[in-house]
């Protein structure tokens, strides 16, 4: 076990933790943030997508130890109200079924319009094909990061 | 049409006046034979779930709380119940909010979620509550204004009276209304004058979604709460012995406990516990037959070779039409075992309490999770508590409760809170899965190629009845004889979305368009021939309206140019399920040789849309659903574990592997039907046929791309 200082959503949190410990498992178990979804637990289908220096990132296979001096921004710490632009295109698109990987398919579009803000669909396709929706809400997903990306 | 309908008192209604002025209506959904009057302050109306969750209740403020029974997995009903309400109370949906009902079999009827089943189950019920509701504050106004009540208006949560000019809000005729006595008629809206209803309301927890509010089960946390995760017996194993020590070690783990086949690790989070499962030593024995995916290979052979077989239907003499046949078709359709793959893995907070117990988690049979645990404890039933989260997916994995015994198991062995976790790789080697089926058809055709003879059989592994003896095209053939065959497999099987049909009806219409091709007729033509016979001289029982069938063949063939492009190779399928009726035409362009899948065309009937963004949403995910498993999806066992394990090796369709959907409803006039399952059966079979069209090449076996005849076609997916 060890100390981690860890950035997340702007502030400062200290975890006690095996070095081993996946970024995902600090926040759901540790910080009770757990807006960063389980499900794959090996980087195949973007549930627990998080913010790391604003790259999207797989936490479920991101060791807390490696996070470092790190900005960590999850869901929870997307917008102050649930009004980031990528929030809103989805509520405005309805995007959701279930609902569970809509936070992981959120934080993936997030990152992507800040390296792309005029994507084309093929580019949204690329960037989204990484996040698994079961229910299959796919053309909600494009329309939604479309919209994000005209009204960003 | 306004429609007069008895509104027994004794079946949903009760009102209660609340000590600061609140309107509590307690219209029991369902039927009820000792209804309770609860008298609740606005507060209690307000904030407190667990005391008024049978009711709609109106608050002095007009705001208006409407419980959800059923349990939420993505299909919508818990926004879609309330719109009907809402209609029927002629509420300010802006006004109104919506709360998931805790399990109460005292106060609700079929409180569960499977088999597309809950709006035809409570469509009446649910306008009856709302048109109640309004019929007494509008009674209470007309007192409080001394007014014939055949003159007031209401729209939006607004009363009023034009002659005199007053008007008000629900929230200023509460106290009046919880004094009146229940209406034995009300009258219900006509359809045409729906507001709510037919509009695309938005979902209700869409806020909580995407800010991430802990709303799953598997959020769920509590003080003290101990995590657990489990390691399971392959299947038709036994545990031998358990070396727990490893395990033990990792830092973080309390404890392993051992029940029946399987072997907890106990801790204070999950990180060391999915460690210390993988350090578990468990020497498993035979306990049964262990069974590998070439043993169900033989067995499939063997069985439908074999003369014992239950016989489903039988019409005519199918011996002689097939003896007298001018030609005879032949076909077996494989598909594989696969799993539910909801998104939120399994998962359950139990805390056993002496004699009572508290479960909390995704649960699409709260009912069966608490009877369960009464029979393992030997207690009352009504001694277990269920709340119930909203589900990360279902498909039919949550309508059994073993993940819920578990937590009850450990929470029992450790006495202490605990919520149990799968992990992934439990989840697709944990059971309960879509059972693998063969069938073999057979169809005799006349010399002017009509279908004289139809034989089905169908193999299953755990699969009960392999067949939809009543469906399409029973009724159509003069010869029909359907049959099925179980074989009882170690391996645990379940429903799954559109149990059988999900597979039985791409083999079908894959078949029938094999038959059509050697009629040398067009396959739209083909089945419109048959549905003509159904509808003029129908052979024996039929399952299915063959009006709606024909609407949404005839629909589907305008709405997607059937054969009117020659550079658009198309396949065809419709299915009934499910009280609803869907069909679907995939198209594939060929572009330099590469076949490009760029388009089905959706057709559905499922009466009145109550929801269209919620109805699009099931059409798409359905077909989506459909494609992907067809596509992809594979479970093979070797000594009775699973091969693929995790997403990696299990295949689940992404985003870039969706063509465009072009959805469309047909109005037939008939109160609504579900939609959670029915648009998922046509799709493999849309597809295999355009394949077809496309390349000549028939597959007859899922997952497509394993398929020999598939491996040198390569099948492009764009949208427009």
């Amino acid at each position: 076990m060890a100390n981690f200082n860890l950035k997340i959503n702007g502030k400062s949190h200290t975890v006690d933790v095996e070095d081993d410990t996946p970024l995902l498992w600090v926040l759901r178990d540790h910080l009770g943030l757990v807006g960063t979804k389980f499900s794959c637990g090996i980087a195949q289908c973007g549930a627990c997508t998080v913010h790391l220096n604003g790259n999207a990132t797989f936490s479920c296979v991101t060791p807390v130890s490696s996070v470092g001096n790190g900005e960590v921004v999850t869901i929870e710490g997307l917008s102050e109200d649930g009004d980031h632009p990528v929030q809103k295109a989805w509520a405005e698109v309805d995007v959701a079924q279930c609902g569970y990987c809509q936070a992981g398919q959120i934080m993936t579009a997030a990152a992507f319009l800040e390296t792309n803000s005029n994507p084309s669909m093929e580019d949204i396709d690329n960037a989204m094909n990484r996040n698994i929706c079961r229910c299959g809400t796919y053309h909600k997903i494009r329309e939604a990061v479309a919209l994000a990306a005209k009204t960003k | 049409m306004a429609t007069q309908l008895k509104a027994s008192r004794r079946d949903f209604l009760k009102i209660a006046g609340t000590s600061v002025g609140g309107l509590v209506i307690g219209f029991n959904w369902f039927s009820c034979d000792s209804p309770k009057v609860e008298v609740l302050s606005t507060e209690q109306i307000l904030s407190q779930a667990k005391s008024f969750n049978s009711y709609l209740s109106i608050s002095p403020t007009g705001d208006v709380v409407i419980y959800s029974p059923n349990p939420e997995l993505g299909q919508n009903i818990k926004t879609s119940f309330p719109m009907v309400v809402a209609e029927e109370l002629e509420a300010d949906w802006e006004k109104v909010r919506v709360v998931q009902a805790n399990l109460d079999p005292a106060k609700y009827d079929r409180q569960l979620t499977g088999g597309s089943g809950a709006m035809p189950h409570s469509w009446e019920r649910l306008r009856k509550a709302g048109a109640t509701a309004k019929f007494v504050l509008v009674a209470a106004a007309a007192k409080t204004w001394n007014v014939p009540a055949a003159e007031i208006t209401v729209e939006k949560g607004i009363i009023s009276h034009k002659g005199s000019g007053k008007s008000g809000h629900f929230g200023e005729f509460v106290t009046e209304a919880s004094a009146m006595t229940a209406p034995e008629e009300v009258t219900l809206k006509d359809k045409k004058d729906f507001k709510i209803i037919g509009t695309p309301v938005k979902n209700v927890d869409s806020k909580d979604m995407y800010t991430g509010k802990p709303i799953y089960g598997l959020d769920f946390q509590r003080e003290g709460m101990l995590h657990a995760m489990i390691q399971r017996a392959p299947f038709g194993m036994k545990i031998k012995s358990v070396d727990d020590s490893g395990a033990r070690a990792v830092s973080g783990v309390k404890d392993v406990v051992t029940f029946g086949t399987s072997v907890a690790v106990v801790g204070n989070s999950t990180w060391p516990l999915l460690k210390a499962k993988k350090l578990l030593k468990v020497e498993y024995e035979p306990d049964g037959t262990v069974e590998s995916t070439a043993d169900h290979d033989r067995l499939f052979a063997e069985l439908l070779k074999s003369g014992k077989a239950e016989v489903k239907r039988k019409d005519g003499n199918v011996d002689a039409a097939f003896k007298g046949a001018a030609q005879v078709i032949t076909s077996e359709y494989q598909c594989p075992f696969i799993a539910h793959s909801p998104m939120e893995p399994e998962n359950f907070f139990a805390h056993v309490k002496g004699d009572k117990v508290e479960l909390i988690g995704p649960t699409q049979t709260p009912d069966r999770a608490r009877q369960e645990t009464a029979t393992l404890l030997g207690i009352p039933p009504e001694n277990v508590s269920v709340e119930i989260t909203r589900l990360g997916g279902g498909f039919g994995r949550r309508l059994r409760a073993d993940y819920v015994i578990e937590a009850v198991e450990v929470s029992r062995a450790v006495n202490a809170p605990v919520k149990v976790t799968w992990s992934r790789e439990d989840e697709l080697t944990g059971g309960a899965y879509r059972p693998a089926v063969r069938y073999r058809f057979e169809a005799a055709l006349d010399a002017s190629g009509n279908m004289i003879g139809y034989k089905l059989r169908g193999v299953g592994m755990n699969a009960g009845n392999t067949t939809r003896e009543n469906n399409f095209p029973s009724g159509a053939v003069d010869n029909v004889l359907i049959e099925s065959i179980e074989h009882k497999s170690s391996i645990t099987t379940n429903a799954w979305r559109a149990p059988i049909t999900n597979f039985l009806a791409y083999a079908e219409q894959s078949f029938l368009d094999e038959v059509a091709l050697a009629a040398g007729k067009d396959p739209v033509q083909f089945r419109l021939d048959l549905l003509n016979r159904a509808k003029t001289t129908p052979v024996g029982e039929l399952g299915y309206d063959v009006d709606r069938m024909i609407g949404v063949v005839k629909t589907a063939a305008e709405k997607s140019n059937w054969g009117k492009n020659p550079n658009v190779k198309q396949g065809f399928s419709v299915y009934f399920s499910h009280r609803s009726y869907v069909a679907q035409v995939a198209d594939i362009e060929m572009q330099g040789g590469t076949p490009v899948l760029k388009k089905i065309t959706a057709v559905t009937d499922c009466g009145m849309v109550v929801n269209p963004t919620g109805a699009n949403h099931q059409v798409r995910g359905g077909i989506v659903d459909g494609m992907g498993h067809a596509m992809y999806a594979n479970l093979t066992f070797e000594n009775g574990v699973p091969k693929q394990k995790n997403f990696d090796s299990y295949r689940l369709i992404r985003l870039k592997e969706v063509p465009e959907i072009d959805t469309h409803f047909v109005d037939s006039g008939f109160d609504p039907t579900g939609l959670g399952e029915p648009a998922l059966p046509p799709t493999g079979g849309a597809i295999a046929n355009a394949i077809f069209s496309a390349t000549g090449r028939r597959l007859r076996s899922q997952p497509f791309i394993e398929q020999k005849e598939f491996s040198d076609i390569k099948l492009e997916i764009r949208r427009a």
